[in-house]
């Protein structure tokens, strides 16, 4: 029996709305004095009544539906039961049986699929330190960041490898930035990021354990963590060992997980439907209309400047997951020759809190590149001539790769069309 | 049906005395008696719910509401231990950390 890794991915984004999940206090916790953003349905006080955010739902809803997910038209909330001092009412408000969306998928460079198990959401809990005082081993709660709207995103193990768990997650982040509905930002924990790992004989045939990593805070430490995890299972496992399944922190210094024991946590969450909240019952309309709001998704928007721009697909992917460059570019890109305009913002040659500087008109043609692409590419010129005229935006394209963009598409498509009539009577 | 009564003190994290289980045990016996008679209704065609108000799509605009909100001391107010400004508990983890 051969063994692989098998891992699977479960990611927390927390979103940028206003309010919390379930209460009127403000979602944007960071950096506030501890316990000062807090109200009875944050602080899980008895009898306090939970209201969902709208925007928060629909906010998840479109993150399921970038990544190609069923929207179940009637959902609901359910308490998941845990004893932790980050959770009040000794429940989370979590999404179990019936969440927003199910059954997604994401696709890699190579092609490989990531299946999506869910996009669900629930309420962040309250933020812990831990610290010795009086000398003795105690914990710091603050209860900010209780109820702040959190999506969960979790994928079938389809992964194999830190690698791709890496490019993974960039692409989940440059979509959901793409949204604006969160600004993913690891540092800030907007977004966390828990793997588990095992060697299983395959995704639909897992081995009897699996290893949780938790605080992860960077896509590269999540990437070196797996891959750890990865060589330390696979020597117990050929010393025919099982490893433990357990919850393992990630040390960066020493490159290494650690297990994390925790004290008195037990995996019966007796999860049921929340009394408190009625159900969500949305229709097919009401999902299709948050469909029309999903803008262009990065890699979607990025052939697109491609083909329309002929841009490198580098330099367009780079702009197409940066909000701010790219909202740059299409603010000047009609005044600007967009090509020159793409190399300039992604070289970091420019301020994007200026215009771009007013350019010199497009440097001239030179006619040896256009005759040098006639040349490279007589297919094309051949096909030109039997009348599919719309292979002279690809010669176009040739032109500005060759020259990095210095010129004006317009003026070269000129100079083609003059240069294959030219031929043409000559040939 | 029948409940485990020390297995459920420790999901809810209650300690028991000598005595309190056997005690807890007979109480939760004649309440889940006193429920079995439920059983007596003709429910073969209701549907299972979890709420009994026909209400949905209870949600609210994405609108501060500072009013409700309590002050750090408000917050605090009502806890066993603080330590500048935070509440304070026994740690619950074990790391290298
Ligand atoms: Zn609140």
């Amino acid at each position: 029996m051969k063994l692989q890794p098998v891992i699977g991915l479960e990611i927390h984004v927390e979103l940028k709305t206003k309010t919390g999940m379930f209460c009127g206090c403000s979602a944007d916790h960071f950096g506030k004095a501890p316990n000062t953003n807090t109200c009875p349905v944050c602080l899980g006080l008895p009898g306090a009544l939970p209201v969902p955010n709208h925007q928060a739902i629909d906010w998840a809803i479109m993150i399921g539906l970038a990544l190609d997910c069923r929207v179940n038209l009637e959902s609901s909330f359910d308490r998941k039961h845990y004893f932790y001092p980050d959770l009040p009412k000794g429940y989370q408000i979590s999404q179990y049986d019936d969440p927003f969306c199910q059954a997604g998928k994401l696709s890699l460079a190579s092609g490989k699929i990531i299946r999506i198990n869910r996009v669900h959401l629930e309420e962040d809990t309250a933020k812990m330190q831990h610290q010795v005082i009086d000398g003795q081993k105690m914990t710091l709660v603050d209860f900010n960041r209780s109820g702040v709207p959190l999506v969960e995103i979790v994928t079938e193990p389809d992964i194999a490898s830190g690698e791709e768990a890496k490019e993974f997650l960039k692409k989940l982040r440059d979509i959901i930035r793409s949204l604006g509905v969160s600004d993913c930002d690891m540092e800030k924990g907007s977004m966390r990021l828990e793997p588990n790992i095992s060697w299983s004989e395959s995704p639909e045939k897992l081995n009897n354990y699996k290893v949780e990593i938790k605080n992860l805070n960077s896509f590269r430490f999540a990437q070196q963590g797996i891959d750890f995890e990865l060589k330390r299972q696979k020597e117990l496992l050929d010393q025919g060992k099982t490893p433990v399944q357990e919850t393992r922190g990630y040390n960066p210094q020493k490159r290494a997980t650690f297990s994390q024991r925790v004290k008195e946590t037990s995996a019966d969450y007796r999860y049921f439907p929340d009394p408190d909240i009625p159900p969500i019952v949305l229709t097919r309309e009401y999902v299709e209309n948050l469909r029309t709001k999903l803008p262009q998704l990065p890699e979607a928007l990025a052939n697109e400047m491609v083909n329309k721009f002929h841009l490198s697909l580098s330099t367009a992917q780079l702009l197409s997951k940066d909000q701010l460059k790219l909202a740059y570019f299409n603010q000047y890109k009609n005044q600007v020759e967009p090509l020159e305009l793409a190399n300039l913002i992604v070289n970091k040659k420019i301020d994007l809190d200026q215009p771009p500087p007013t350019k010199a008109a497009s440097r001239a043609v030179d006619l040896n590149i256009i005759d040098q692409v006639l040349k490279e590419n007589a297919d094309a010129v051949a096909k030109y001539r039997t009348g599919k005229t719309s292979v002279i935006g690809f010669l176009v394209g040739q032109v500005m790769r060759l020259t990095g963009g210095k010129v004006d598409p317009k003026q070269v498509q000129d100079k083609l069309l003059k240069a294959l009539q030219v031929r043409n009577l000559q040939g | 049906m029948k409940v485990n009564v020390l297995h459920l003190a420790k999901l809810v994290n209650m300690p028991l005395k000598p005595g309190e289980s056997e005690k807890l045990q007979a109480g939760f016996d004649s309440t889940l008696k006193a429920v079995d008679e439920l059983k007596k209704l003709p429910t073969a065609k209701t549907k299972s719910t979890f709420q009994v108000t026909k209400l949905q799509n209870v949600w609210r605009e994405d609108i501060p509401q500072p009013e409700r909100g309590f002050t750090q001391k408000q917050a605090l107010s009502q806890a066993k231990k603080t330590y500048q400004g935070y509440f304070l508990v026994p740690r619950v983890i074990d790391d290298e950390a």
